[in-house]
C-alpha cells in the first residue's frame, strides 16, 4: 500500500467527492439531528412555536423516553426483533445448509430462488403480504374452504413477526450460505469417521465452525428489524407499534421533532450496542485462535 | 442401531433428506405465494375488493394512463439511474483510494464510511429531513421543475448507496496483483492510462455488482425517500404506501408486476454478465 | 489362512450422469498388512478408500470389515479411521481436544480419555504441543495430530488418503519412515492411497494398481516391478522401454516374436500367447557398448546416441534406433568417465539378456 504522500494528486482526486458527500449529507445531518434532540420548541409569550427552536437546552427529550409507554415499546421492539432473528436463523440455517450440500450445478439456482424476493421492492412485498393475510386474502380463503374460518390475521403480533421473517430471511441465508460453502467437508467427514453421530457432528464441528456466518446473519437481520416501521404499520395495528412507528409519528402527525430526534439517537445507540457485542465476540474468538 | 446408508449415497448428502426438501419447498411456497397472488390480481376484472372476477389485461393500460402511478414510476426510475451513476463513480473512487493508500486516521475514516450502512434507515431519513429543511433546500426545491425537484431524494440516495459500492468494489480489488500496475507503468503508460486500461477492466465485475446493488437499493428505498421527498414529489414505493392506506386499485398490481419484471430481468442479466466475466 | 480384515467384493460405484468411479473391484486385505492403492488421479482409488471408511457407499457389491458386511454401515459405526489428505484437524480445538474428540463423542470415560490422548500424542512425538491450536502448527505437525487422533480410536484398519502429498520433500522422507515404524508398533492394517509409486513401493507390503476404476494388478512391490501383468502397470511403475511385437509361433515355453525396432527374438514364457503383444525391458537391465557384444541369449540392436543425462551415480543414455524409435539405458557411473564413455552422436550397440525382458499380453 502506498503512503498518501507518495501521490497526493491521485489521493485527493479519489477521496474528495466521497468525503465531501459523506460530511455534507451524512455527518452534518446527523449532527443537526443531535442538536435538535437536545433542543426544545421555542416558546414566545406563552405560545409554542411550530417550527422554531430554542437550541441545546438540555436532555429533557431523552428523559421523556423514560416514559413507561415508550420503554415498553422499546422492549417490544427488542423482543420482536430477537424473535424474528431467531426464527430467521432456525429456518435459514437448514436452508443454507441444504443448498450447500446440493449438487454443485443446482446451488446457484436454489440460492437465487431464496434471494430473488430480496430484489423485489419492499413495499410491493409488504403490500402483497397484506393482501394475502387480509380478510379476503388467500389464507383466509383456504381457511374458510376447510371450515376453520375467516380469522383476522392482520393486526396481530404473529403477523408482524411473520412479516419481519418474510422480509429479512434472505439476509440470514446469504451469509450462512457463503460460510457453510467455504467449510471444508473433510471436517464433517473426519468427525463422522471418528465415531460422532450426525447430531454430535453438527453441534461440535459444523455449528462452531460456521459461527462467523451465524453472527453476521444475526446482525444483518436484527439491526434492520430494530428500525423497521413499515411492517408493524401495515401488518400490525396501533397496539403493535415498534419504536420506528413512534419516531415516524413525531416527524408526522405529532410534529414533535426534538422528541423524535432523541428517540432516533437512542435507536442509533442501541444499534451501536449490538455492533459492539459483535465486535466483542470477534475479538474474543480471535483471542482464542491466536 | 443407526440408520443404514443408501447404496451409492454418502453420509453427507443432506440435500436428499426429505425434511430438508420439505422445508425448502414450504419456504419457497411461502416466499412466492404473496407475490404470485399480487401478479395474478393484476389481471383481475374487478377493480378492487380481493375477489376474482375473471381475466383481463385492462389494468395495464389503466396503470399506464394513471398519471399519478406513471409519474411515480418515472420518478423512481430517474432517481435510481442518476443515483446508480453517481454512487458508482464516487464509491469506486473511494474504494480505489482506500485500497491504494494508507493515511493517518484511516480506521476512523472507514468506520464513518460504514455508518450509513449500519445505522437504521429511519435515523438517516429523519436526519436528512432536518438537514434539507434547515438548510432551506426543501423550500428552495419545492416549486422547482422536474427533475430538479427530485434533487433532495437523489442526494439522499447517493449518500446511503455509495458506501455499499465502495465495499463491493474494494473486495474485488483485494485480488488485484499490483505488479500489473507496475508493469503497465514500466511499459510507459501514465497514471491515467494505467487506471483506465488496467484497473478499470479488472474491477469490472465489482463495478457491475456495485452498480446493480445501488440501483436496487435506490429503487427499493422507501424509508429515506419518505422523509426526504418534497410535497410534490412521489416515488413508486411512496405511492404504493399511500394507496395501501387509502384502498388499492389493481392498477397498482399491474404497475408492481412491471416493476417486479424489471427487477428480475436486471438481476438475472447482471448475474449472467458476472458469470461470463468470471469465466473469462 | 486367517480371514481377511477387509474384503471388497464386486464393488461398483456409479455416479449420476453415468460416471463409473469404481468398476467391479474385488480385493482381500489381510491382517497387519501395509496395503497401498496406487494409480493415476481419477482412477477411483480414493473412492474405494472412502467406501471402506463409510464416507461413500457402493452402488453395488459388498464391503466386509472384520468378517462383517459393512457396505451400508455409517462411518461412525465402522472400526476404521481415516487420515485425511487435508488432515481435517479441527481448527477450533486444541491438539489434545482434537485427539480426544473421537473418544469423547463415543462416551469413553474422561480419565481414560486423558490417558489415551497422552499415549497417542507420545506415539507421534507431539506430547509437548498438546495445548496448541492447529493454526500455530506446521503441516507435518498437523498430520501427526491427525494420525494420533485416528490411532487413539484403536481402529482395526487405518486409512490414509494421500498422506504425504502436502508435505515438502524432506518431511516426506521422514514421514515415510515414521509411518512404517508406526504400522509395526501398533500392529494394525494400514491402507494408503497414493499416486506416487515411490511411496507405495517403499512403504507397502502389497500394492493394488488401479486404472479407470478397475484393479490392474495386486502384488508385492518387487513383483509389480519385475513382473508387471500388463503394459499399463509396467509403464506406470518405474521407467520402461516398450516394443510392440507380434507372435509368430510358440513351441512349449518358447515364443518367437517379431518386435518393432529389434526384429525377431525368442523369449521364454509360461503363458500361451498370440497376436499382438508388448515386449518390455527396464532401462537398468540394458547394456551399452561400442562394439558388437557376443554371447548366448542376448538381444541386441544398433542405435545412435541422442542424449546423455548425467545424474551423478548414474547416467541416462537415450539412443535412436534404425526406425527412429528411441531406447533409454541406465548406466552406472562406476568409472570417472561416466555415461559408459559414450557421447552424443556415437553409434552404439544396446543389448540385454533375453530373460530380463517381459512379454506382456495385456
Amino acid at each position: 500500500m502506498d503512503d498518501w504522500k507518495s501521490n497526493r494528486n491521485v489521493f485527493w482526486t479519489l477521496s474528495t467527492p466521497g468525503t465531501i458527500w459523506l460530511v455534507l449529507f451524512f455527518l452534518i445531518p446527523i449532527s443537526i439531528l443531535f442538536v435538535l434532540s437536545m433542543s426544545d420548541k421555542l416558546v414566545v409569550d406563552g405560545e409554542t412555536s411550530i417550527n422554531d427552536y430554542d437550541y441545546l437546552t438540555g436532555i429533557t427529550n431523552y428523559l421523556r423516553a423514560l416514559d413507561p409507554n415508550i420503554i415498553s415499546i422499546f422492549l417490544r421492539t427488542l423482543w420482536w426483533s430477537l424473535l424474528s432473528t431467531l426464527a430467521c436463523l432456525l429456518i435459514g440455517y437448514p436452508l443454507a445448509f441444504g443448498i450447500c450440500f446440493a449438487p454443485e450445478r443446482a446451488r446457484p439456482l436454489l440460492l437465487l430462488l431464496i434471494i430473488l424476493p430480496f430484489w423485489i421492492n419492499l413495499l410491493i412485498r409488504t403490500y402483497a403480504l397484506k393482501t394475502t393475510m387480509g380478510a379476503n386474502g388467500i389464507i383466509n380463503w383456504i381457511l374458510e374452504t376447510v371450515g376453520i374460518g375467516p380469522v383476522s390475521l392482520l393486526g396481530t403480533t404473529p403477523a408482524v413477526i411473520f412479516g419481519l421473517v418474510y422480509v429479512f430471511l434472505p439476509f440470514m441465508v446469504l451469509p450462512l450460505y457463503s460460510t457453510i460453502e467455504r467449510l471444508d467437508r473433510s471436517f464433517l467427514e473426519a468427525s463422522l469417521d471418528l465415531g460422532a453421530t450426525q447430531a454430535q457432528t453438527f453441534w461440535r464441528v459444523t455449528f462452531p465452525l460456521t459461527m462467523p456466518g451465524v453472527v453476521t446473519g444475526i446482525i444483518l437481520v436484527f439491526i434492520p428489524c430494530l428500525g423497521m416501521f413499515l411492517i408493524s404499520d401495515e401488518l400490525g395495528g396501533a397496539s403493535s407499534w415498534m419504536i420506528g412507528n413512534v419516531i415516524q409519528k413525531q416527524f408526522g402527525s405529532s410534529n414533535d421533532w426534538p422528541f423524535g430526534s432523541a428517540l432516533s439517537f437512542i435507536l442509533m445507540f442501541l444499534t451501536f450496542g449490538v455492533l459492539f457485542l459483535q465486535w466483542l465476540y470477534q475479538r474474543r474468538s480471535k483471542g482464542v485462535s491466536a | 442401531m443407526a440408520a443404514q446408508l443408501k447404496p451409492g449415497q454418502g453420509p453427507l448428502e443432506f440435500s436428499r433428506r426429505l425434511w430438508l426438501r420439505t422445508l425448502f419447498a414450504i419456504t419457497i411456497l411461502v416466499l412466492y405465494t404473496p407475490i404470485f397472488v399480487l401478479i395474478a390480481f393484476s389481471f383481475n376484472k374487478q377493480n378492487r375488493g380481493g375477489v376474482w372476477k375473471g381475466f383481463t389485461f385492462e389494468n395495464y393500460p389503466k396503470a399506464w394512463n394513471n398519471s399519478a402511478i406513471f409519474d411515480a414510476m418515472i420518478n423512481s426510475l430517474t432517481i435510481a439511474f442518476v443515483t446508480t451513476l453517481v454512487a458508482t463513480i464516487i464509491g469506486t473512487m473511494v474504494a480505489v483510494m482506500l485500497w491504494r493508500f494508507k493515511f493517518p486516521g484511516k480506521p476512523a475514516y472507514e468506520a464513518v464510511m460504514g455508518l450509513p450502512i449500519v445505522i437504521p434507515e429511519i435515523c438517516m431519513g429523519v436526519a436528512l429531513l432536518l438537514f434539507f429543511n434547515k438548510s432551506g433546500m426543501t423550500q428552495l426545491l419545492a416549486g422547482a421543475v422536474w427533475p430538479l425537484n427530485l434533487l433532495t431524494i437523489i442526494i439522499a440516495h447517493i449518500a446511503f448507496c455509495f458506501p455499499f459500492v465502495t465495499i463491493v468494489v474494494r473486495s474485488r480489488l483485494v485480488g488485484f496483483n499490483r505488479q500489473l500496475e507496475e508493469a503497465s507503468k514500466d511499459l510507459g503508460a501514465t497514471e491515467m492510462q494505467t487506471f483506465w486500461k488496467i484497473l478499470v477492466p479488472f474491477m469490472k465485475p465489482g463495478l457491475i455488482a456495485g452498480a446493480l446493488l445501488a440501483f436496487t437499493l435506490s429503487l427499493d428505498d422507501f424509508v429515506i425517500t419518505f422523509f426526504t421527498a418534497g410535497p410534490e414529489t412521489v416515488t413508486f414505493p411512496v405511492k404504493i404506501y399511500s394507496m395501501v392506506k387509502t384502498g388499492v386499485k389493481y392498477e397498482v398490481n399491474a404497475a408492481s408486476t412491471v416493476l417486479i419484471i424489471i427487477t428480475i430481468v436486471a438481476t438475472v442479466l447482471a448475474m449472467k454478465l458476472q458469470s461470463t466475466e468470471k469465466a473469462n | 489362512m486367517a480371514e481377511p480384515i477387509v474384503s471388497v467384493r464386486n464393488v461398483w460405484r456409479r455416479y449420476p450422469g453415468g460416471v463409473v468411479a469404481v468398476d467391479n473391484v474385488s480385493i482381500d486385505i489381510e491382517q497387519n498388512e501395509f496395503f497401498a492403492l496406487l494409480g493415476p488421479s481419477g482412477c477411483g482409488k480414493t473412492t474405494l478408500l472412502r467406501m471402506i471408511s463409510g464416507l461413500d457407499t457402493p452402488s453395488e457389491g459388498q464391503i466386509m470389515i472384520g468378517g462383517e458386511d459393512m457396505s451400508r454401515t455409517p462411518p461412525n459405526k465402522r472400526p476404521t479411521n481415516m487420515v485425511f489428505q487435508s488432515y481435517a484437524v479441527f481448527p477450533h480445538m486444541t491438539v489434545a481436544d482434537n485427539v480426544a474428540y473421537g473418544l469423547r463423542v463415543t462416551g469413553v470415560a474422561e480419565p481414560e480419555v486423558q490417558v489415551r490422548v497422552k499415549e497417542g500424542l507420545e506415539m507421534v512425538k507431539l506430547g509437548h504441543l498438546a495445548d496448541r491450536k492447529p493454526d500455530q502448527m506446521s503441516g507435518g505437525q498437523r498430520q501427526r495430530v491427525a494420525l494420533a487422533r485416528a490411532l487413539v480410536k484403536r481402529p482395526k484398519v487405518l486409512l490414509l488418503d494421500e498422506p504425504l502429498s502436502a508435505l515438502d520433500a524432506k518431511l516426506r522422507d521422514d514421514m515415510r519412515l515414521e509411518l512404517t515404524r508406526l504400522q509395526k508398533t501398533v500392529g494394525i492394517t494400514f491402507i494408503i492411497v497414493t499416486h506416487d509409486q515411490d511411496e507405495a513401493l517403499s512403504m507397502a507390503t502389497r500394492i493394488a494398481v488401479m486404472n479407470k476404476g478397475a484393479i490392474q494388478q495386486v502384488a508385492t512391490p518387487q513383483q509389480l516391478y519385475e513382473q508387471p501383468s500388463s503394459r499399463f502397470v509396467a509403464d506406470f511403475i518405474g521407467k520402461v522401454n516398450l516394443f510392440d511385437a507380434t507372435v509368430i509361433g510358440q513351441k512349449g515355453k518358447s515364443v518367437l516374436c517379431d518386435a518393432k525396432s529389434i526384429g525377431k527374438i525368442e523369449l521364454e514364457t509360461s503363458k500361451t500367447c498370440q497376436g499382438n503383444v508388448t515386449i518390455a525391458v527396464r532401462p537398468e537391465k540394458l547394456k551399452i557398448s561400442k562394439t558388437e557384444p557376443k554371447g548366448a541369449g542376448l538381444i541386441k540392436t544398433q542405435a545412435k546416441v541422442r542424449d546423455v543425462a548425467y545424474y551423478g551415480d548414474w547416467s541416462e543414455v537415450v539412443a535412436d534406433m534404425a526406425d527412429g524409435h528411441h531406447i533409454s539405458v541406465n548406466v552406472q557411473n562406476d568409472s570417472r568417465e561416466g555415461g559408459a564413455g559414450v557421447s552424443i552422436g556415437d553409434k552404439v550397440w544396446v543389448n540385454w539378456q533375453a530373460a530380463d525382458s517381459l512379454l506382456l499380453t495385456e
